[in-house]
């Protein structure tokens, strides 16, 4: 009954998000919904790096699996032909998730730093790979045409309206499922062992598999956020790959914390709208004002633009 | 009786750190449902006794049966799984979190517990915990985080986490230590209630022979790694050599009076 009715919570609100935000995309101006389908898509890549934070490791290297799902996406689109923008946006995530298949219990064993240079390790051999492929278009990576959407591919007017419906759709989709597996008995206990992996050891848990679990999600969101990203931008290259855009990821989940799913999107967005607009007043030192910008919130939200909820929560728990 | 009959048994165990003897030829049997104190002064091989049950530290060599199942090597997780469960003497928690989710943290580490989608405070859950706390008497701690908790209810609570696994083994390392002197019996009046409602077999490390004589069916005496000392409270405290090497109450000159 509890599960029930928190699961239906967690539903409802993520549906009335959707909605809303796809009633609001019609109305909205293009720059904008292009902004918000970036701030969803790169969302998507640092929601992954959160539920990597909640166990207790931050990932820098999930510029791979965002590559990967862009390229995945870019290359079925040009080589097998396939155009439907949710196949294509789930196909990157799958890739994403298969090549970490292999690394999931190896980069589990590690903590800290270790964990962290490891995963970056990871993102600069893809980097470079992409790099020297001439296949995969070089240094310059290559172009995707225009997805459809169930069969319908839409008249240039909706496109960018089609790729924001379909992101943010996803988007939410994964983050409700996300919101689920936090609540869960799981999430819990994997947020438990950020706090003491001792006694969740021996409360009979292993936390190289929570981890691992956790980085094969991560390894989903963010492939699925890479495809997404490159159906909205029309052009796959391996600076997906490279670790300043493993950067921005991480910047994004610290500006979240590690207690909410939405903050994660919010916190994308945010980033999107500072850069944007800072390049736009600021050219040659936009860097500046992101940096300031952190680090307010690092003195004033030490815990993430998420811990204002979970502040709320507890306070309304403990009435 | 064989070893199944017993709740823990060891058999010629063995641990050496380089030239230190932790625990040389340990042979006790420990019956299903005793409540059994391990004695000794520090360094004698009772935290060593305790940890290779648990799987911290692997003996060199010799058995750890749980009845009759031999555990010795697994890993914490593996022999939690098959109901030993244990507190620490520096209670092990998670700081971060509230009472009540510390406990709902344990209640969903039990075995088939860990799913993506079930809800961790699921109703079944949730009962479980506000009974365990009102249990140990936690229940006006329930909202508070970890970090805001006196000495003595973190003993408490790191024992509660502890037995919602239902073990049949239950260690106990040192619960009343750091605890003040006023506050031992009550505190172990309240642990001794809560687990008199468990059919769990209870071995607690303890320095304070007043805590040992009155909750303990039986005393494990070590000094140096070795067993000096297996029986009743009454006899086992009584003994020369518990009284030389353990609580120190054997005089020199009574020793010389009896050479």
């Amino acid at each position: 009954m509890n599960s029930l009715s928190s699961s239906m919570r967690t539903l409802i609100a993520g549906i009335a998000c959707i909605a809303i935000l796809l009633v609001a995309g019609t109305v909205m101006p293009k720059w904008l919904t292009f902004l918000i389908t970036m701030s969803a898509a790169n969302g998507l890549v640092s929601l992954g790096i959160v539920s990597l934070m909640r166990t207790g490791v931050v990932s820098f290297g999930q510029g791979m699996v965002f590559a990967l799902g862009g390229y995945t996406a870019a290359l079925s689109f040009g080589n097998l032909g396939i155009t439907d923008a949710v196949l294509l946006a789930l196909g990157g995530g799958l890739v994403a998730l298969l090549v970490a298949l292999p690394f999931a219990l190896l980069i589990a064993r590690y903590r800290g730093i270790f964990f962290a240079m490891l995963s970056l390790a990871l993102s600069m051999v893809l980097y470079g790979l992409l790099m020297k492929s001439q296949t995969m278009g070089g240094s310059d990576g290559f172009n995707m045409g225009r997805v459809s959407i169930f069969g319908v591919r839409p008249t240039d007017s909706w496109s960018g309206y089609a790729s924001y419906a379909v992101t943010v759709t996803l988007g939410g989709l994964v983050g409700m499922a996300m919101r689920i597996y936090f609540d869960s008995t799981r999430g819990l206990v994997a947020l438990a062992s950020r706090d003491n992996e001792i006694r969740v050891e021996y409360l009979g848990s292993s936390v190289q598999n929570l981890i691992a679990a956790n980085y094969l999600i991560a390894a989903f969101t963010g492939g699925m956020g890479g495809a997404l990203a490159v159906m909205a931008l029309g052009h796959v290259e391996p600076e997906f790959s490279f670790w300043t855009t493993s950067g921005d990821f991480v910047f994004v989940a610290i500006l979240a914390g590690h207690h909410s799913v939405i903050a994660a999107f919010i916190a994308s967005t945010v980033l999107e709208i500072v850069r944007s607009f800072s390049s736009s007043y600021f050219p040659n030192s936009w860097q500046l004002s992101l940096g300031l910008f952190l680090l307010a919130v690092i003195r004033f939200l030490p815990r993430g633009i998420g811990s204002i909820w979970e502040a709320k929560r507890k306070k309304g728990e403990q009435a | 009786m064989s070893a199944h009959d017993f709740a823990i048994s060891a058999r010629s165990l063995e641990k050496r750190f380089g030239a230190v003897v932790a625990a040389s030829d340990i042979n006790v049997d420990i019956p299903a449902g005793a409540k059994v104190s391990l004695i000794g002064s520090n360094g004698a091989g009772k935290t060593t006794f305790v940890n290779m049950i648990t799987g911290y530290i692997k003996p060199d060599s010799g058995q750890i049966l749980l009845h009759g199942e031999n555990i010795a090597g697994l890993a914490p997780r593996s022999i939690a799984r098959l109901g030993v469960a244990r507190s620490f003497q520096i209670p092990q928690l998670f700081k971060e979190m509230t009472v009540f989710d510390n406990m709902l943290v344990a209640i969903a580490s039990q075995a088939g517990g860990l799913s993506f989608w079930r809800t961790a405070r699921n109703t079944a859950a949730q009962e479980r915990a506000a009974e365990l706390l009102e249990r140990f008497e936690l229940s006006a701690h329930t909202h508070r985080t970890v970090g805001e908790l006196p000495g003595g209810v973190r003993k408490l609570l790191d024992i509660a986490m502890a037995l919602t696994r239902q073990p049949k083994v239950l260690l106990l390392d040192e619960p009343t230590s750091g605890v003040s002197a006023d506050e031992k019996f009550p505190m172990m009046d309240t642990v001794m209630r809560a687990l008199s409602q468990e059919a769990v077999t209870v071995l607690f490390v303890e320095h304070d022979m007043d805590i040992v004589d009155r909750y303990a069916d039986r005393v494990i005496a070590f000094y140096s790694g070795r067993v000096i000392a297996d029986d009743k409270p009454s006899i086992a405290l009584a003994s020369a050599d518990v009284q030389r090497y353990v609580t120190g109450t054997l005089s020199d000159r009574k020793e010389h009076a009896e050479d």
